[in-house]
């Protein structure tokens, strides 16, 4: 197993220009997810789903106008990859959550259980979609594109260890220049979803970012949920077999 | 297929007792994943058409095709980045709205209509030989002057260098004084 | 920046981690505002009395960089007797016809120089021309580089005492009542850019459009120069004035220019009234002083370029092809030649006049009264489909049918299918790679020129007007089965090279006698040796911060202009902090190529009778002036002013406090029935408006529009406005909202936003609203919206001739606006009602 890696996203020095969310898209073939005029400040694509798989909030407040871009945190303890019957989401070499959207079958189980509303089912095939940290460009040693990207490097990527230490010592700063909100989200290890994998500095607190304050992975009783999940993916198995076979 | 497809279908091999949470579950188009970069044939080294900041660009091809434009981190300037235009650079140059044939609307006309290219060529040239020759003016106010008003050219600021030294040129030799940028505005 | 150059604006991120304080003063609150220390909010149009004050506070309490500017401006030389400042005149300098609207700057020379003879040029006085060259710096020829100066700087005609008397009234008070800016906001801003300059110390201005759209643009950026060269931050590390330009190569545009007034390398189209043969024009448009002393080598050397063997000593170097100007020949003067219908056929070029230029509806009524239109773009924009979707064809302004204009689209081809180079607003030249043939019929604009030329040449004669387009060279080797000329064909070409071939390095290997061609002299060594140093790509890790090896700057691959100033006279840095380029004993060393004869020591002074660059003292920085230095004042070269005096725009809502002039004295209107303006003070229309870009779009969206992944972030035409104004309109977010002009109402949804605050002003609130112009009728159709740019009018700047849209008046009604002919009723109430 390779070396643990994420996302750190330093909302104080994004600038909001929505890079990352098109970035992940040139490099995802994530489609386009409609063109609606939202008038929620420079938001247009209004929440993280099957087709946005980078979202920027913008948030204005007196005086002060945060942005921060939200992605799929990633968790330790990752429900979605949990209730999956199928297989589809796995955990990668790198400790990452990926949906194989060659093995999904679109059952959505993962959908309700994913405590921050990041996986979503894309409405023409059916199928479950999210940030795959750039899977296939970390296996050939390169960073993810919405990080690449970042102009400002308010999105960083690296071993989750050396982020975690640079997001601390970022904190101790921002505290001693006087930013004292500065708080890091997601961060900790003993967290209701076990640490993520993508964690956030913020300033506000997370419910003003749209962000839950206290997400709690929703398959605690891991073993029983499998073990219910597994029959489920045998009867599966058995139908799309045969529909392969047709194919064939 | 060697086991077969069906025995490596994550789901059977989760119900054989694999570890469903790691490698067992990959399918195979999962082990094959690499990023597609890799398969360019050519890797051009160019520069965002967008803002002036001039953010490097690597443009990756593969048989004949775009697959990707993503920022150059040899450049000094961009250090690899891209803003949302600048990472859009594959959908400017691939988006089916892009139009690629040459059309022509008729004076008084209600419709395009299509138009070989080098017939297009030849009926401008006519038409600037034309107009230039009716339109010349020897002198104005008793000044020698020696050019048209009638040829107007207004170019944008995406133009090359070496197109905006050919226009300048051949318009100046024309006699075309009218001519005009993106810069003015 | 952070809004419309993110990529360049991480450095910004980055010098403010390590300390950098960022002031952002804007009339909109943007990304950038968003992440600087304090943002202040301005009333568009205003900034002249902000800089004015900034000046002001620098005089006032001594804090000019003394010693830089002693030796390196012209604070000390004095003005002609004759003078009159805007305090004597009530907003006027002196030399101001009132009849024609123009300036006789004969009175703001340097005392000593000579004025020029009476010349029958536009508009029968004798001033400078508009839109001349860029030679400013020359003074006429003739002009000693060592006029009389007062080095105790006491005399009150030397500049420095012209200048502190004319800012003196642009104080903080004046800065709360037409910029809305509250005295502790200034403070903090005057404070900080004092205490960061000096020494050890520089501060940078960055500017956009938000400074050069206006009436009165030119001398927004000239207040920012004359602010710098008092806190001596001119051709120093972190100083300077940038000037963020928008697109890919609008700085090359202007290089290269493909602008009516200008030959490559800002010399001056010839004038009718003006110039005779070769020598009267070299005799006229420049001094002998300083680097424009060498104008016959560039003139000399761009003609034989043009025509080769053809030009030659007997016949000027075919000067006389050149075509001669009579005076505005720029775009809106093009757009009027359309309508009155001398204008015939046009080209337009990656461009997009119908959704990007102001007042839309004309450049309409102009492409529908032309015999032939060419468009060349990626998408079918605007400008090439108007004739069945433009908002005339809804009105009944226009039928269809009824348009007799012939219409060429030509798809072009995109940035990775040609190469060639762009010029980056740091003037830097990078050269791209063509990664793949363009589809289709697309062809480069390169590629479209080239054959169009051949074509030319092949329908013309031997007919006297006809030979400079026959003897013109035009033999670029073609590649490939599309037969693209060799864009680095062109760019030797560009480069120059001497009579046996051989490429030049240098412009100094520039020769007036016509042994050497070069297509841009101040482009001339960037293909030095044979070698494309546009295309250097040598990473920033393995080369200094300045990054000498990446692209080719002009000229002569110098990173910062004048940088000469970053020494003190004596050649030693100005502190160990700011070290740059220093003299070490035997010649100007240091990361960056000197921008200075790199053997001319501190102490050299001119022998009598010098000329060019030989006639500059070592202790002379700014090499382009006739006399070497940063001018605080301005002599000559300028239509509207040897200083920056606030005007208030053509339209606006409140009076000038300043002075009883309104608005710019010298500003070009149009007054055409296609053009009418809102009457300043008007209560018919209160609003302020300022237009704006964002991150997500690209200027008329032809770039952006038809992409998915932007067009989706920003989907919808929209304006900004603060929620007290959308309060008395009864507007709610998501609503939408009327914009009304004299020239045409459209419909944008509302953003209300916190972001935008009303302006108080002297007791009176005046509210703004906030236009992003990037949505038209079609450029690809996924996302449409209606025009901003057909609001403003047509008033130019009188030095550049650039029009006013980033400050205007307007009302703002609720709801849609009317379809159809009742949209034209709408606008004629506001006309006359």
């Amino acid at each position: 197993m390779a070396e643990r890696v994420g996302f750190f996203t330093d909302t104080t020095v994004c600038i909001g220009c929505k890079a990352c969310e098109v970035a992940c898209k040139e490099w995802n073939d994530v489609p386009d997810d409609g063109f609606v005029f939202r008038a929620t400040s420079y938001d247009n694509t209004g929440a993280l789903g099957a087709s946005t798989w980078r979202h920027v909030a913008f948030v204005e407040q007196d005086g002060r106008w945060l942005m921060s871009s939200d992605v799929c945190k990633h968790c330790t303890h990752a429900a979605c990859l949990d209730v999956c019957p199928t297989g589809a989401l796995f955990r990668t070499e790198f400790d990452t959550v990926v949906v194989q959207p060659d093995v999904c079958n679109g059952c959505g189980y993962c959908v309700p259980a994913c405590p921050y509303g990041v996986i979503d089912r894309r409405q023409d095939d059916g199928r479950a979609w999210k940030c795959t940290l750039c899977y296939d460009r970390l296996r050939g040693g390169m960073e993810p594109a919405c990080a690449k990207a970042c102009p400002t490097k308010s999105i960083q990527f690296g071993p989750l260890d050396e982020l975690r230490q640079r997001a601390e010592e970022r904190v101790e700063r921002l505290h001693a220049e006087g930013t004292t909100e500065a708080r890091l989200y997601g961060a900790d290890p003993d967290n209701g979803v076990g640490g993520t994998g993508a964690f956030f500095l913020l300033l506000d607190e997370p419910e003003t970012y749209g962000l839950p304050p206290d997400p709690v992975v929703t398959t605690r009783d891991l073993p029983a949920m499998w073990r219910w999940a597994g029959g489920a993916a045998l009867a599966l198995a058995a139908g799309v077999a045969v529909s392969f076979l047709r194919r064939a | 297929m060697g086991g077969g497809w069906l025995s490596r279908w994550p789901v059977i091999r989760q119900l054989r007792g694999e570890d469903g949470r790691g490698r067992a579950a990959r399918s195979a188009r999962t082990d094959a994943l690499r990023p597609r970069v890799e398969e360019a044939e050519t890797v051009a080294r160019s520069v965002c058409p967008y803002c002036a900041v001039g953010c490097g660009q690597l443009v990756y091809v593969k048989d004949g095709k775009v697959t990707q434009i993503e920022g150059d981190p040899a450049s000094p300037i961009s250090r690899g980045r891209l803003c949302p235009k600048g990472s859009a650079s594959k959908q400017l140059v691939t988006h089916p709205g892009r139009q690629t044939t040459v059309l022509y609307r008729r004076p008084y006309g209600t419709e395009w209509e299509p138009l070989d290219l080098e017939t297009a060529m030849d009926m401008i040239a006519d038409r600037v030989v034309r107009t230039r020759r009716e339109t010349w003016q020897q002198t104005h106010e008793g000044q020698e002057v020696r050019r048209t008003l009638g040829i107007a050219s207004l170019g944008g600021a995406t133009l090359d260098n070496e197109e905006n030294y050919l226009m300048k040129k051949l318009y100046t030799a024309l006699g075309a004084i009218q001519v005009e940028n993106q810069a003015r505005i | 920046m952070a809004e419309c150059h993110p990529v360049g604006y991480q450095w910004v991120m980055e010098a403010r981690e390590r300390g950098a304080k960022v002031f952002h003063v804007d009339p909109r609150f943007s990304r950038t505002s968003a992440t600087v220390d304090r943002y202040l909010p301005i009333r568009a149009g205003t900034d002249i009395v902000l800089l004015g004050a900034l000046i002001n506070y620098v005089l006032a309490n001594g804090l000019d960089f003394r010693e830089y500017v002693l030796a390196y401006t012209n604070a000390a030389t004095l003005v002609n007797r004759d003078f009159r400042d805007t305090e004597d005149l009530d907003g006027l300098f002196s030399g101001y016809d009132e009849e024609t609207g123009r300036y006789d700057p004969s009175s703001w020379a340097y005392e000593g120089d000579v004025p020029e003879e009476e010349e029958p040029v536009e508009g029968g006085a004798r001033h400078a021309e508009a839109a001349g060259s860029d030679s400013y710096g020359a003074r006429g020829a003739g002009a000693s580089a060592t006029p009389p100066q007062d080095p105790t700087l006491t005399d009150p005609r030397c500049v420095y005492q012209i200048v502190k008397r004319h800012y003196a009234r642009y104080t903080p008070e004046m800065v709360e009542e037409l910029c809305g800016i509250p005295p502790e906001g200034f403070h903090e801003l005057a404070e900080a850019i004092t205490a960061n300059s000096g020494r050890e110390r520089t501060t940078a201005w960055v500017y956009s459009v938000g400074w050069t759209q206006h009436s009165v643009g030119v001398q927004y950026i000239r207040a920012a120069a004359i602010l710098q060269l008092l806190l001596g931050n001119m051709g120093r590390p972190g100083g300077g004035i940038m000037a963020l330009r928008g697109h890919a190569s609008i700085q090359g545009s202007t290089d290269i220019p493909t602008l009516f007034n200008l030959l490559p390398g800002y010399i001056a189209m010839p004038h009718a009234h003006r110039h005779g043969g070769l020598d009267d024009y070299l005799e006229r448009e420049g001094a002998d002083t300083g680097w424009w002393g060498n104008r016959r080598a560039y003139v000399v050397s761009l003609l034989k370029a043009w025509w080769g063997d053809a030009a030659t000593e007997a016949n000027d170097y075919c000067f006389g092809y050149l075509p001669r100007l009579t005076g505005d020949h720029g775009h809106y003067a093009s757009v009027m030649g359309q309508i009155d219908g001398t204008v015939k056929g046009y080209f337009v070029v990656g461009e997009n006049p119908a959704v990007g230029s102001a007042n839309g509806k004309a450049q309409r009524l102009g492409l529908a009264n032309l015999d032939w239109l060419v468009v060349r773009d990626l998408v079918l924009v605007e400008t090439a489909t108007f004739w069945k979707d433009a908002p005339e064809i809804e009105t009944g302004e226009l039928q269809t049918e009824e348009i007799g204009t012939e219409v060429f689209f030509m798809p072009a081809a995109s940035h990775v299918e040609k190469e060639g180079t762009f010029t980056n607003t740091q003037r830097l030249l990078q050269w791209r790679e063509k990664a793949l043939d363009p589809p289709g019929d697309c062809r480069s604009d390169l590629w479209f020129y080239h054959h169009l030329g051949k074509r030319i040449r092949q329908r013309l004669g031997d007919d006297d007007i006809d030979r400079p387009v026959m003897e013109l060279t035009w033999d670029y080797p073609e590649i490939g089965a599309q037969r693209d000329p060799d864009a680095a064909a062109v760019l030797r070409e560009i480069n120059g090279s001497a009579a046996d071939g051989r490429l030049l390095a240098s412009l100094r290997e520039l020769k007036p006698d016509g042994s050497t061609s070069c297509g841009c002299w101040i482009y001339c060594g960037v293909y030095a040796d044979g070698v494309n140093m546009a295309a250097r790509r040598t990473p920033h890790t393995e080369q200094g911060p300045a990054a000498l090896e990446w692209g080719w700057a002009w000229p002569a691959n110098r990173r910062i202009l004048y940088n000469r100033a970053s020494a003190d006279p004596q050649g030693r840095p100005w502190s160990e902090r700011k070290k740059y380029v220093y003299w070490d004993g035997t010649k100007w060393t240091g990361p960056d190529v000197p921008d200075f004869e790199e053997d001319k020591a501190p102490d050299y002074v001119p022998p009598e009778g010098a000329k060019a660059e030989h006639a500059l003292a070592g202790t002379d920085p700014f090499i382009m002036q006739s006399d070497g230095r940063g001018w605080l004042y301005v002599p000559s070269g300028l239509s509207d002013g040897p200083l920056p005096t606030h005007y208030e725009p053509h339209e606006s809502p409140v009076r000038n406090a300043l002075y009883g002039q309104q608005a710019n004295p010298a500003r070009r209107t149009i007054d055409r029935p296609e053009n009418p303006y809102n009457p300043a003070l008007s209560p018919r229309f209160p609003y302020v408006y300022t237009t704006s870009r964002l991150t997500e779009h690209h200027t008329t969206g032809a770039m952006s529009r038809p992409l998915p992944y932007l067009a989706e972030l920003q989907p919808e035409a929209f304006c900004e406005m603060s929620r007290e104004m959308a309060g008395e309109l009864g507007l709610d977010n998501g609503d939408w909202a009327t914009i009304v002009t004299a020239r045409t109402a459209i419909e944008l949804r509302v953003l209300v936003t916190g972001r935008v605050r009303p302006l108080r002003l002297n007791g009176k609130v005046v509210h703004q609203i906030v236009m992003p112009y990037h949505w038209g009728y079609s450029s690809g159709g996924l996302i449409t919206g209606d025009i901003v740019n057909d609001l403003p009018s047509i008033v130019l700047d009188p030095n550049v001739y650039i029009q006013e849209s980033k400050a205007g008046t307007c009302d703002v009604l609720p709801g849609r606006r009317p379809r159809g002919p009742a949209l034209l009723d709408l606008t004629e109430r506001y006309r006359h009602g």
